[in-house]
């Protein structure tokens, strides 16, 4: 690659030929940008959006409490959700005919219900169980609570929403673990390493690779899901916006402030989840895909592209 | 039948073993004997059951009939009396350690590092101190001309370059019997001769083996015994040049006249 490039080989004439002309683009070029500068300028001149209450709120106390409420629930969601995804699919995929078909039902329930319901089900569970207790099943009870008060709508919607997300996460780690060749399995057992170690060492770490880019989709989905919460009375972000604006009729102003945070919320994830894919990708290609900054710098380096020649096998 | 573990000299016995993949009689009666610092190769058309043979002997499939020891031990079971039980799952992973499995397609972690690749089964599974096991690996890897390759992937390397990978990890468990599994059916031509080498200097060094293997150069200059099997069967079995010049039986003659 290195030493063909020092020396200048003579280069066959280049063809030079009038290009295909392309009307349609410039046209459909042309309605874009109109498009695009009458969203502009609505976005100036339409005193409804009133930039002004953006501001006001977009760093307000009971805004920025209610984004800190859904970082939480994200994470404690997706943590169960990934956690329980895992336990799902290993119990999917075990010899034991219960313990496969167990798993198998928790995902026919909870995939086959609308999460929504699931939240507002959880938000009245009293009217299910009325009191938990520890004892021996079906006989003595030992310490009983009042489910109200282990419930809390928080609760609540970390188990709505964890619960749900484990169904989905499972079929995700599953398909990850049955993506890694059988001959990967047999070279460890070769070795003398047993089942556990096995997953934990060699299975799940190339399971990887196929389970993260969805789990990062699932993540900022969950994101945004969580606004489902508001409806059972938590307070996260949108919550936080809708009291402000049910105080003040300041319904539009108050969902641009909601809808910014949550786009940018989701971009710093983006950028997480490619750092992420980056690192699992570690022994799947031969070289690692650049950063977009190592792509920035060499572009702003490099005055002239070359194009890649393919990297022969040594 | 009860009390007849082979003596001490005999690293493999196979006995009466038969094999069924469904209703497919894979093995039909496999009778041998490897002893120690022995190198057997076996060849024999595909689907021949010289390779699901080879994996029996490390119980990566289990027999249906008949007895099967390494090193005086019964693989996959326990003997009581006139009854038999199935090892654990731990116990079977014991006796494993002792047997090194070379495949056809390498099987090396993609995601480890050749080094790494080495070091996972004495650090994860005998516990030893990383600092010794790397020692050991990296010459290792110099034994089998890696040592240049130590910290790259197998996706890095070559073919012939990851099979001499395989090798090293499995030798670095140290076992009392390698198993080969057509170490060279995917590799190109020319990467062939220098997993061959690795594996002639191990024979040297007097490491018992048993290879399954297209190579006939390879069994006539290293093979100390040589089986041929077809459908199933042992069909003919003896010193490699004997067999490889003077077969006796038909089968034998057919197949060597189309791979000679």
């Amino acid at each position: 690659m290195t030493q063909t490039d020092t020396v200048e080989p003579v280069r066959p004439e280049t063809i030079r030929a009038v290009p295909v002309r392309h009307p349609g683009r410039w046209v459909s070029g042309a309605i874009v940008l109109v498009l695009a500068a009458m969203l502009v300028h609505m976005l100036f001149t339409n005193p409804n959006l009133d930039w002004g209450t953006f501001r006001q709120y977009f760093f307000q106390g009971g805004i920025l409490r209610g984004l800190v409420a859904t970082l939480e629930l994200t994470v404690i969601a997706m943590a169960m959700g990934i956690v329980g995804g895992v336990v799902l699919a290993l119990m999917r995929l075990s010899a034991n005919p219960m313990l496969s078909s167990a798993a198998w039902l928790y995902i026919w329930f909870f995939r086959g219900t609308p999460v929504l319901v699931q939240l507002i089900f959880w938000f009245n569970i009293k009217a299910l169980i009325g009191d938990v207790s520890i004892g021996v099943p079906f006989g003595q009870t030992f310490i009983t609570w009042d489910v109200n008060s282990l419930v809390t709508t928080f609760i609540a919607a970390i188990l709505g929403l964890g619960l749900n997300e484990a169904a989905y996460m499972s079929e995700i780690v599953r398909a990850g673990i049955l993506s890694v060749d059988e001959g990967q399995t047999e070279a460890s057992q070769a070795l003398g390493m047993r089942r556990l170690k096995i997953m934990r060492r060699v299975v799940l770490p190339q399971a990887m690779r196929v389970i993260i880019p969805p789990t990062g989709n699932e993540t900022i989905s969950m994101l945004k899901t969580t606004s489902l919460a508001s409806t059972v009375a938590f307070t996260e972000l949108l919550k936080a916006g809708e009291d402000i604006f049910n105080a003040n009729y300041k319904t539009i102003p108050l969902l641009i402030v909601v809808s910014v945070w949550y786009i940018i919320i989701t971009s710093i994830l983006s950028v997480g989840q490619y750092y992420l894919e980056r690192r699992y990708g570690r022994g799947s290609s031969r070289a690692l895909p650049p950063t977009p900054l190592q792509r920035l710098r060499r572009n702003l380096t490099t005055f002239h592209v070359k194009p890649q020649t393919v990297l022969e096998r040594s | 039948m009860t009390d007849n573990v082979p003596a001490g000299d005999l690293m493999v016995k196979a006995e009466g073993i038969h094999k069924f993949f469904g209703r497919l009689h894979v093995l039909r009666g496999i009778d041998l004997e490897v002893t120690s610092g022995e190198v057997m190769c076996v060849i024999g058309p595909s689907g021949s059951g010289k390779s699901t043979f080879l994996r029996c002997v490390n119980h990566l499939e289990k027999i249906d009939s008949g007895r099967l020891w390494v090193d005086g031990h019964l693989v996959g079971y326990r003997q009581r009396g006139e009854k038999l039980y199935e090892l654990r799952e731990r116990e079977v992973a014991a006796q494993r350690q002792d047997i090194g499995m070379v495949f056809q397609r390498f099987n090396l972690f993609p995601h480890m590092t050749a080094l790494e690749n080495v070091m996972e089964a004495p650090v994860q599974v005998r516990g030893e101190p990383k600092a010794a096991v790397r020692e050991r690996a990296m010459s290792l890897l110099d034994q089998v001309g890696l040592s240049d390759k130590m910290a790259g992937y197998p996706s890095q390397l070559s073919g012939g370059q990851q099979q001499r990978v395989a090798i090293a990890r499995a030798l670095a468990m140290e076992p009392k019997l390698m198993l080969f599994d057509e170490p060279t059916s995917a590799l190109d031509p020319e990467l062939v001769g220098d997993v061959l080498d690795v594996m002639r200097q191990l024979a040297l060094g007097g490491m018992t083996m048993v290879v399954v293997t297209h190579e006939m150069g390879f069994a006539r200059e290293v093979g100390d015994s040589l089986v041929f099997m077809d459908e199933g069967a042992v069909v003919e079995q003896g010193h490699p040049r004997e067999v490889l010049a003077d077969p006796r039986h038909r089968r034998t003659q057919d197949f060597l006249s189309k791979v000679l």
